[in-house]
């Protein structure tokens, strides 16, 4: 069981990781500003195996890799959203983090909830139901398998 | 089949046809690398363990975000380019020319019918040329620069079909983000925009810029216009047949058509701080203005230059208000100065500033602190993205920002 850190619509990648951090040198020095303009304690806050739930469109703005980049150094197990933006989405599953399409948990959760993650079934249980969601494309099932596209593109050399 | 424009680029390339929701794995024609993403691309690169990359030629490295440098550490991000293009004998390094997106096809890299992609969001910029061009992250362009591809799933096409002739007035930038207002900042998420009809046809390229660059706004993967005799001259290549061939099927298949009258159109801003959150001038003006921002890949070129000289010629701005104007590139730059905009907007009150990136993400220059109102010519009104969270952006176009400066509070 890991807690619910819930988010709403349109959460953009500036929110995520503000632009003055990008060029911290390592993505454990950045990590400690994630969220800074939402919610300034998050990084104190969340702990390893939490999640992040949100809206629709979460991700969306610049293409910066550090934003799945330090929720996934915080230890976040996975974003469950209404819908994410594409560049977003792509560099989740290419560092390995998870990214899952959910259409039902948002309004049926609250801040704080904790909730579980059933990745191979396809199904999320919390506050006593399950909620099913959106498997991912073949292609991007495999890299994530296989830890993110650095491993994935080793293997294939 | 019919296929929509960006089907048909990506049939070209791979030599069999494509339908949306096919996974293809394409190759690349152009990979825009910035300062940003320079140091972190590099490293996963060597990760990854390539010893060379697919080819220096259709690598481009610019410098646009961090310059003139203002962090301690922010000079490391060129060291780190500079020496991977010299290892793996890259030549087109751009250290003090413009911004990415204005470069990549002002300096003649992406032509109709190529595919581009970019270490940065606005990447879609490269539609107006007729290409299809989108941004992804660090670790996927790592990959393409040692392999030369990339897996990608062709995208469902929006149409947005404009037709008439616009407004006095009413400019590309107003007519954008009215279309992002009515799909919403995630109305076009994973598809295309392909731009139509006689009002996108009459614009000039540099028009079809500010459209194509905010696509991404409406979380589109690319946005597109169809490659015209501007467009050839623009790209300084003849206007032949294979270009005539980049235009969309009759009869092609379309998720969504928009379709608008131009006259229809009037001068709006996106309000904070949401890019969809669409409001007509008329119902703002008279909001205090503390700065203006007139610069970016979306409105930083000499014809954005020129419409706010219009506005200022012989005029001075508002004294409380920070105007400051930023060229896309050089050679706006140089031809702005040539042609004495330059010297109107500073008559007026303008700092003129170098060509880059660093106001518009909030991280040099024109900074501001809480409950300051800033109307921009950017494509980006995000919480806390030009100083604290609590700054209110208003995304504008050059005429509305230029009257803004002009008269120190928001004016139609």
């Amino acid at each position: 069981m890991g807690k619910i850190f819930k988010f709403y619509k349109d959460v953009d990648t500036d929110q995520i990781i503000a632009s003055q951090y990008l060029l911290f040198p390592t993505i454990d020095e950045m990590k400690t500003h994630t969220f800074e303009s939402l919610n300034s304690d998050f990084a104190k806050d969340v702990r390893p195996g939490d999640f992040v739930v949100a809206d629709e469109n979460f991700g969306c703005g610049s293409s910066r890799e550090q934003a799945p980049g330090v929720l996934k150094a915080l230890g976040v197990k996975a974003v469950i959203a209404k819908s994410f933006a594409r560049i977003f989405y792509r560099n989740s599953i290419n560092i390995g983090m998870p990214v899952i399409v959910c259409k039902d948990l948002y309004e049926a959760v609250k801040d704080g909830d904790e909730m579980e993650l059933d990745l191979e079934n396809g199904v999320i249980r919390a506050n006593g139901k399950e909620y099913s969601c959106t498997k991912l494309p073949a292609k991007m099932q495999e890299i994530l398998d296989q830890g993110g596209l650095i491993a994935s593109l080793n293997r294939e050399e | 089949m019919k296929h929509t424009l960006v089907e048909k680029i990506f049939g070209n390339k791979v030599g069999h046809e494509v339908k949306p929701g096919d996974i293809i794995t394409v190759p690349v024609d152009w990979c825009m690398v910035d300062d940003i993403m320079a140091k972190f691309c590099i490293g996963k690169f060597e990760e990854m363990g390539f010893t060379k990359v697919y080819d220096p030629e259709k690598i481009v490295l610019i410098y646009d975000h961090f310059l003139p440098s203002t962090q301690a550490d922010d000079t490391v991000a060129f060291h780190a380019g500079d020496a991977f293009a010299e290892k793996y004998g890259i030549k087109n390094v751009h250290r003090t020319d413009g911004i990415c997106h204005q470069l990549m096809t002002e300096a003649g890299y992406v032509k109709p019918g190529d595919i581009a992609f970019g270490t940065d969001s606005h990447t879609v910029t490269y539609g107006c040329v007729g290409a299809f061009s989108t941004g992804i992250g660090y670790t996927e362009m790592a990959g393409i620069l040692g392999t030369g591809e990339i897996w990608i799933k062709v995208p469902e096409t929006i149409k947005v079909q404009i037709e008439g002739k616009l407004n006095e007035g009413v400019t590309s930038k107003d007519v954008i983000l009215r279309i992002i207002g009515d799909l919403t900042a995630s109305g076009a998420t994973y598809q295309a925009l392909e731009f139509c009809g006689s009002t996108v046809s009459d614009m000039s390229v540099a028009s079809r810029m500010t459209m194509t660059n905010m696509a991404v706004e409406a979380g589109a993967k690319c946005g597109i216009c169809i490659p015209d005799e501007k467009t050839a001259e623009y790209c300084n290549i003849p206007y032949d047949e294979k270009i005539k061939n980049l235009c969309p099927d009759e009869g092609a298949s379309y998720s969504k058509v928009l379709t608008y009258k131009a006259e229809d159109f009037v001068p709006v801003m996106a309000c904070p701080s949401l890019v969809d959150n669409i409001h007509p001038v008329s119902e703002l003006k008279g909001t205090k203005v503390d700065e203006v921002f007139l610069g970016s890949c979306t409105n930083g070129r000499l014809e954005d230059l020129q419409a706010a000289a219009a506005v200022l010629k012989g005029r001075k701005k508002a004294p409380h208000v920070q105007f400051i104007v930023t060229p896309a590139s050089r050679k706006v730059y140089k031809e702005a100065l040539n042609d004495g905009t330059l010297e109107i907007l500073s008559k007026a009150g303008a700092i003129i500033t170098t060509p880059g990136c660093g106001l518009c993400c909030g991280r040099a220059g024109g900074v501001l602190t809480d409950d300051e109102v800033v109307v921009a010519t950017n494509n980006r009104n995000f919480l806390g993205r030009m100083g604290t969270s609590k700054v209110k952006i208003y995304l504008a176009s050059p005429v509305m920002a230029a009257k803004a400066a002009l008269f120190g509070e928001i004016t139609e």
